[in-house]
């Protein structure tokens, strides 16, 4: 019995426990006395019972059973080394399920050799890899016994624990049967555990890339990860000297803090200014046109952002410095400058619009006597408003640099791949967010530290950017209760 | 009384001397500020204008696609010259196809089957697919063969650029793609009516290809529309099933204020990092196939989680006290109130902020990178576990494409991708003006 039918055999079972549960419970109504729970209830009770502990069973019986013919597997492989073993079981197991693909007769008398039996799989559209030896297809064919003999018992104990469930819950049916608190215990439950489910993820992110990244730092040196000021993931000789200095991350931290450097000084001028305007100047037609506008771009996906200065704003931009300045243009089409500028815009939504909560949690009490006082607009502003809202505005500063340096799309797209050191911002410098990208996509396997060392990014970018977010957070809700 | 004389001698005071109070600057400095945030403004405006222009600028011309329309004689001759078609299905699909369109074109050009070079030259005309065009025509109908029919074909890349003047024809012929004699060709052909330009409905069916003329949306759309599906079963049922109990039924404890502080800094987490722990759980951990539809929702459906977590605690706090107070007064149990009262009213709120969050899921391209979906894909994935890609991953992979013909096709697709954006929010926004309440 395979697994989903189990699923919908119990998922039917527990429906059928419903509403017999349900007009069982119903004709108890007509014997004139008042039940304590209504009639849907008692059948939702029965089907908690009839579905609950044997999915549990199915899912840990699946789990359990995958590991049983894992172990039988690995046991009836004969390898010489750990890692050939580790390599010889997953061929084994991607030989086990494209047997399963083929005809009920083929698989009846199954050829003894890997080359008999490769024409009967590539029929079906299946490859099998180089390394496949013969002496693996009775062990694949057992492994799918055992897996095929597995699932039955499993799938037969789940339905017999679903069906005893939803018995025991039909009998419980009572006047005086408190089956709505039975079922309000078993929502609470389920309830919480859905929120238990961002503690989960945070702990998953970390531990992931905890592991991963101790995997790395087996191979290379914290010190000469963070300290490193070289970029150079290929690895030159096996084990050499020269390997060390070469995962430094000295080159991309710069890169990402230039170029956040750059965007925050496009993005907090400009979005506090509009944001004071909008809130301070802007009457009321302008503000419902112009506002929704500004918004917009904080809808625009980044990779549109990217893709704008990698084939529009990046060439106009080193076409134009080379027209100004004739001959050769001194911006290059990826630049620091380009990724910074773009990144700027996108940002500006973000501080306009975290700003203009800010200012206008100012009481308005202050921007009243100060202009009692004969000040101006711009004054009031100038020296009441920002002041008051000073902490409020580095929190949220704070937030839009945490944006930037996680920030992907834009940078993979337009501050190039090199990982050069340089001070001039008109030449291409990378990023963390660049490198991870750069260390994972293609094929890739997990345990060279070319790969691991994108996960050694990752959290150093993930503790970063959550200090930041810790610290505005905290600064952001100082500053709120200051005013309430 | 006595009526006081009008010009007596009451002393008048004299104007005093203006004080220099430096008002004049003040208010010069007044009217700069203003004009720094008018200045703000037209930035942020004008650099949104300049983008968006230059994309539709750049990708309008996608939704066109150059068509040559010939009589294809399905040449019995030509196709199965041993006439084993009978016995043996496959000769029809191994047939040289190409040589069928081509004697076409010939045909209509009156190109002679010996003159070689113009043979050559007429070669970069049609489109490849007219060979599986062709292909597909037969063996779908087999009584087609030896007989004469019109079929519309699509023209190559180079040409459909040509043909929508994308192509500088001021540069040298030798460092040109398109020759002249082809654009001679091409002309002729489109004063013949033969060369047309149509709608182009590939951009919509295709996937992947190495040709621009037949790579389109349609596989990537797909495996977009089931993450999306996958990110809205999972993140609205739980965000909503954990908000409710954080903002309903929590007690105020240490266990609820550690949620609470992971949801908010959840919500600010780079979504790289969400890539990372994708490819580290579902892939490496659990095993689950690389480029799969299944793990691109997941991960992108934990990204959205904290949205939709605070979207949701916020419409749920915005409804009165009130409400729940006259319900537990009527004796309905606390997930009662919860259920039959507080969150339907709560609802419009909820997807307001769920739809905000799938439009956030759908332009999210670096947690996919990560997790294997820059992935060459031809085929539409028929199950959420079959290899797939997403609509912002292709038009990442394009963007690697130098040729004029996929800047058009991915300007063309983020004209798309902005546009289900626009739909989706402005539905956002419909749904709060329609449904908000004030109480």
């Amino acid at each position: 019995m395979s697994g989903l039918m189990t699923l919908l055999l119990i998922l039917a079972i527990g429906l059928a426990a419903l509403a017999i549960g349900r007009s069982r419970a119903k004709s108890l109504d007509a014997a004139g006395v008042k039940p304590h729970s209504r009639p849907q209830y008692h059948g939702a009770w029965a089907m908690l019972l009839a579905t609950g502990p044997a999915l549990l069973l199915l899912i840990a019986w699946s789990i359990g059973s995958a590991n049983y013919v894992d172990r039988a597997i690995s046991s009836g492989v004969h390898a010489a080394s750990a890692e050939t073993a580790a390599t010889a079981t997953s061929l084994v197991k991607r030989l086990a399920s494209s047997i399963k693909l083929l005809d009920p007769a083929d698989q009846a008398n199954l050829p003894a050799t890997i080359e008999a039996l490769t024409p009967l799989l590539s029929a079906k559209g299946v490859a099998l890899a180089a390394d496949t030896a013969d002496y693996m297809i009775p062990v694949a064919v057992a492994a799918n016994r055992t897996a095929a003999t597995l699932g039955w018992t499993g799938g037969l104990i789940a339905v017999g624990l679903s069906v005893a469930g939803a018995l025991i819950g039909l009998s419980q049916i009572a006047t005086r049967s408190r089956a709505r608190d039975k079922v309000e215990t078993a929502m609470l439950w389920a309830l919480f555990g859905a929120s238990t489910i961002a503690i989960l993820t945070t702990v998953g992110i970390v531990l992931s890339m905890l592991f991963q990244t101790l995997a790395f730092f087996r191979d290379v040196s914290p010190l000469s990860f963070f300290f490193g000021t070289v970029w150079d993931p290929r690895f030159s000789a096996a084990g050499g000297d020269g390997a060390q200095g070469q995962f430094g991350l000295i080159p991309l931290l710069a890169g990402t803090l230039y170029i956040a450097l750059v965007a925050l000084l496009v993005a907090v001028p400009v979005g506090l200014m509009s944001a004071v305007y909008m809130s301070e100047y802007a009457s009321r037609p302008v503000r419902t046109v112009v506002k929704p506008a500004l918004e917009l771009l904080a809808g625009i996906p980044t990779i549109v952002y990217g893709i704008f200065a990698l084939i529009t704003l990046g060439p106009w931009l080193r076409d134009l410095s080379a027209a100004l300045w004739g001959g050769d243009p001194f911006i290059q089409a990826q630049s620091i400058f380009t990724a910074g500028l773009v990144m700027g815009v996108m940002l500006i939504p973000v501080v306009s619009s975290l700003s203009d909560d800010i200012i206008s949690a100012v009481p308005q009490a202050m921007r009243d006597g100060s202009l009692g006082l004969g000040a101006t607009r711009s004054e009031t502003v100038k020296r009441v408003i920002l002041p008051a809202a000073l902490p409020g505005i580095v929190g949220a500063v704070l937030l839009t640099a945490s944006r930037a340096i996680g920030e992907t799309m834009i940078v993979v797209l337009a501050a190039g791949v090199a990982a050069n050191l340089t001070a001039n911002p008109f030449e291409a410098m990378t990023t963390i967010t660049v490198k991870i990208v750069n260390q994972l996509t293609g094929d890739l396997e997990f345990n060279s530290p070319q790969t691991l060392v994108a996960f050694a990014l990752g959290l150093t970018l993930f503790f970063v950017t959550l200090a930041m977010n810790v610290v505005a957070l905290a600064i952001v809700r100082r500053y709120r209760e200051q005013y309430e | 009384m006595t009526a006081i004389a009008p010009d007596s001698a009451l002393p008048v005071s004299a104007r005093p001397p203006r004080r220099d109070i430096g008002i004049r600057k003040r208010y010069a400095a007044e009217a700069r500020f203003k004009a720094y945030g008018v200045a703000a403004i037209v930035f942020g405006l004008t650099f949104l204008a300049i983008m968006l222009g230059s994309i539709v600028s750049k990708g309008y011309t996608a939704f066109w696609q150059t068509n040559i329309t010939l009589p294809v004689t399905f040449d019995a001759a030509a196709l199965d010259p041993q006439n084993k078609r009978d016995s043996d299905p496959s000769v029809l699909v191994k047939a040289n196809y190409d040589k069928l369109a081509q004697q076409a074109l010939a045909a209509k050009l009156g190109v002679a089957a010996d003159d070689k070079a113009k043979q050559r030259e007429m070669k970069g005309i049609l489109s490849d697919s007219s060979r599986i065009q062709l292909r597909d025509m037969l063996v779908a109908d087999p009584a087609l063969m030896g007989k004469s029919v019109d079929v519309s074909m699509l023209a190559s890349a180079n040409i459909d650029s040509a043909f929508k003047g994308q192509i500088d024809l001021s540069v040298p012929e030798a460092r040109r793609k398109v020759k002249d004699q082809q654009i001679a060709w091409m002309n002729q052909l489109a004063g013949e009516g033969v060369l047309t330009q149509k709608f182009n409905t590939g951009l919509f069916t295709f996937g992947a290809s190495s040709r621009a003329e037949t790579s389109g949306i349609g596989v990537a759309v797909v495996g977009s529309l089931y993450m999306m599906g996958i990110v809205l079963a999972l993140a609205l049922f739980v965000g909503v099933a954990a908000s409710i109990y954080l903002e309903e039924f929590a007690a105020k404890n240490r266990l609820t204020d550690l949620i609470e502080v992971n949801i908010n800094n959840l919500a600010a987490v780079p979504s790289i990092v969400y890539g990372l722990l994708g490819l580290a759980v579902f892939i490496n951990f659990l095993g689950l196939p690389r480029s799969a539809a299944l793990v691109g929702g997941v991960t992108l459906s934990l990204m959205t989680l904290p949205t939709i977590i605070i979207a949701t605690r916020a419409a749920l706090a915005a409804v009165p006290p009130s409400i729940r107070a006259g319900a537990l007064a009527l004796g309905a149990s606390r997930m009662q109130v919860v259920f039959h009262h507080v969150l339907p009213l709560a609802m419009p709120g909820i997807l307001t902020g769920t739809i905000i969050g799938l439009a956030r899921a759908l332009g999210e391209t670096a947690p996919l990178l990560l997790i294997g979906m820059v992935a060459f894909v031809a085929d539409y994935p028929s199950t959420p576990l079959d290899p797939s890609t997403a609509l912002p991953v292709q038009i990442y992979m394009w963007s690697n494409e130098a040729e004029r013909a996929f800047v058009e096709r991915m300007s063309g697709a983020i004209i798309i991708l902005l546009a289900f954006l626009m739909v989706m929010n402005i539905t956002a926004i419909v749904l709060r003006r329609k449904f908000e309440r004030r109480w």
